[in-house]
């Protein structure tokens, strides 16, 4: 044999056998510690998300009382936020710039604006950071890519810090109403991210339940390591598009964990959000506090929103002046309304359409761009645009009337037709 | 020849080699052009929001210039050169023949292989230290030092920023795991150093082209360089360690499974070289 045999082999006789048997041996170790990873990989989510704790059983309205007297008042953990809407990919900024307005000026808004940050919320999946102390204490970090957005509540102090501009907006809590509130009032952005905790979401889930919904209680569910009753809201009405929403509620204290909301046409939730860790312990008091890092571009926010307020005001007036909003106020009388009730309300907006205005959309460029992103239907109303996403569908007729609801194509349509008549 | 002998003279054969020294020089200057650049700029520009990460941290602190020459280096750099090391760790000994008067020795080829794989881990600290260090140094010669403001807003004194500096410099030291052992076991595959050193750094390419692809999101996460530049977790206040040490895991994983399959290949292949 013209080979030298690998140094362990001593035998002569049957080296070749020995040795071929020594290296399959051999090479089943890493294929065995592939295989073991991946069958853990591949079988503890199975195993985790099939837990379904023992626990009593308990009545819709048990579980509901038991949210509604939940006073959690301490917790802290990481929550996860999945969104799936089905909408087309926006480039990164284009979101906030259509808030448009003075926004941008002065630096009010820029990267630590709180509204960009929602807007990015609205798709893909997001890590969140969340503490909470009581009414007056509240944190909730951004996790982002090597950067940090903070928005911090204690007392009446708001900071929002943002790491990847190295700048800060500062709101001061209690202030004259209406004062610029539309924008970059801190109530109001507070809310918009605790809008994104379990028990906001589940809150809100109820508060439209009524003689159009059913509310039962499903399996039980392991959320971030405790166990969870799981309180399932289906739409009664057929029109919508809404499959259902389940909402995971600690059996211990009461506390929404999870909140996952699945469309009618299946697939993967469109709306995910819920704790993969939590404790109910008392965050650290230091938790809440905040002082501007030096460097860092400081914002007074309520000045800024004041200022913004007053140039969208000017804008507002200049766009007044522009001819083609004549249209809104419109031979109909236009304006924005809302069809139906429950889950299958669907808002009407008259959009200026004005002399021309049908074959313009209908004929011209706009119209081959709306019909690139919608499909054109017709029905007794006439004809127009239907664009969809997973949850939301919107009709756009020629003449300039928008009908949007989380209601299927043929709701709309009929929405459009009975509005004809 | 006791274990101990092996290690340290691979090792000195190793760091005494001019490409070792080489690769280390390359490394010491990426912080160094980070650095000068970001001084002759500052000023010009009011920092817009892209770059590296930390890049606009530089000029008010420079111990952030340790954290983007990590965030720079460890995409392409540093793997590129423990590639280098690991690719050519057997396959190079192979081709100049030197391979089979280590394997006369009554060392065995296990034993030799530890050796190998140790040094090449070494080689992984040694470099990030490096970067480490050079960043350092320049930082300190060409910006302030002061307090650290992690990325939470929140400030620490200079000397935690340092100690988390050096955290996150070993995390980087072991987020180069994985390249390591993909590196040795390519090198067992081959006789020739430049195909083993070209294959393991083409397949760092590959991994990082497809970590960059939307569509490919299912099979990411399991890709060696998906959670690398979660080291940043650590300047979170407080500290984040879900991305570390799923990183650590990934990495652990890849060290065991190519490790293995290196000594698999080597213990049983024919050397004739």
């Amino acid at each position: 044999m013209p080979r030298n045999e690998p140094t362990e082999v001593t035998g002569e006789w049957d080296g070749e056998r020995s040795s071929k048997r020594r290296k399959a041996m051999r090479y089943a170790v890493p294929v065995a510690v592939a295989g073991v990873t991946a069958a853990t990989i591949g079988l503890v989510p199975a195993f985790a998300g099939s837990g379904s704790p023992d626990l009593p059983k308990i009545s819709a309205q048990d579980l509901i009382a038991k949210i509604a007297k939940s006073d959690v008042q301490q917790l802290s953990g990481t929550v996860q936020v999945t969104t799936d809407l089905g909408l087309p990919a926006l480039p990164a900024g284009m979101g906030a710039g259509g808030f448009g307005g003075g926004q941008g000026r002065d630096g009010a808004g820029g990267a630590a604006s709180p509204q960009s940050k929602l807007t990015e919320l609205a798709s893909g999946t997001h890590t969140l950071r969340v503490a909470v102390d009581g009414p007056d204490k509240q944190r909730v970090s951004i996790v982002g890519n090597s950067a940090d957005y903070t928005l911090i509540h204690n007392g009446k102090d708001v900071w929002a810090y943002d790491s990847g501009s190295n700048s800060a907006v500062h709101h001061t809590a209690p202030r004259d109403a209406h004062h610029g509130a539309h924008r970059g009032a801190p109530e109001g952005l507070s809310k918009g991210l605790q809008n994104a905790t379990p028990q906001d979401l589940a809150k809100e889930a109820l508060k439209a339940a009524g003689d159009t919904t059913s509310v039962t209680v499903g399996d039980t569910a392991k959320v971030a390591g405790r166990d969870a009753y799981q309180l399932v809201i289906k739409p009664k009405q057929a029109a919508s598009t809404v499959g259902s929403i389940r909402v995971a509620v600690d059996a211990a204290n009461g506390v929404p964990l999870k909140f996952t909301l699945t469309p009618k046409s299946g697939g993967p939730a469109a709306i995910d959000v819920g704790y993969t860790r939590v404790d109910f312990a008392r965050p650290a008091a230091d938790t809440f506090a905040f002082t501007p890092p030096k460097g860092a571009k400081v914002v007074n926010g309520d000045r800024a929103a004041e200022q913004a307020a007053r140039e969208h005001g000017k804008e507002l007036k200049g766009l007044k002046d522009h001819k083609g909003l004549d249209g809104h106020k419109g031979p109909k009388g236009g304006g924005f309304q809302v069809i139906g009730k429950g889950w299958t309300s669907i808002a009407t907006l008259k959009t200026p359409a004005g002399p021309g205005g049908k074959d313009q959309l209908a004929k011209g460029d706009a119209g081959k761009f709306l019909d690139s992103l919608g499909s054109k239907v017709t029905g007794s109303f006439g004809s127009g645009h239907l664009f969809s996403t997973r949850l939301v569908n919107a009709l756009m007729t020629d003449d300039g009337t928008v009908y949007v609801g989380a209601v299927d194509k043929q709701a709309l349509i009929a929405a459009a037709d009975a509005a004809k008549k | 020849m006791l274990r101990a002998d092996l290690l340290r003279s691979e090792i000195a054969t190793t760091f005494r080699r001019w490409r070792t020294l080489v690769l280390l020089a390359v490394l010491a200057g990426v912080p160094v052009l980070v650095g000068v650049a970001v001084r002759i700029q500052t000023g010009r520009h009011a920092g817009g929001g892209g770059g590296p990460a930390f890049l606009a941290g530089i000029a008010g602190n420079g111990l952030f210039l340790v954290f983007t020459a990590l965030a720079v280096t460890l995409p392409v750099f540093l793997p590129m050169a423990v590639g280098v090391v690991a690719g050519d760790a057997l396959a190079g000994e192979a081709h100049t023949g030197t391979l089979r008067y280590l394997l006369v020795a009554p060392a065995g080829r296990t034993r030799l292989l530890c050796a190998k794989l140790v040094t090449v881990v070494a080689f992984c600290l040694a470099g990030t230290l490096v970067v480490a260090l050079s960043a350092l140094a320049t930082g300190a010669l060409l910006f302030p030092l002061g307090k650290v403001t992690l990325l939470s807003g929140t400030s620490i004194s200079f000397g935690e920023g340092l100690l988390r500096a050096l955290a996150i410099a070993g995390v980087v030291a072991l987020s180069l795991l994985g390249v390591a052992a993909l590196g040795l076991f390519v090198s067992t595959l081959t006789d020739s150093g430049v195909a083993a050193m070209a294959t393991t750094v083409g397949l760092v390419l590959t991994a990082q082209i497809l970590d960059g692809i939307p569509q490919l999101q299912a099979i990411q996460p399991y890709l060696f360089p998906h959670y690398w530049l979660s080291f940043a977790d650590l300047l979170r206040d407080p500290v984040y360690l879900d991305g570390i040490l799923r990183n650590l895991g990934l990495q652990a994983l890849y060290a065991a499974v190519f490790g293995s399959a290196a000594w698999a290949r080597f213990t049983t292949r024919d050397i004739t070289a």
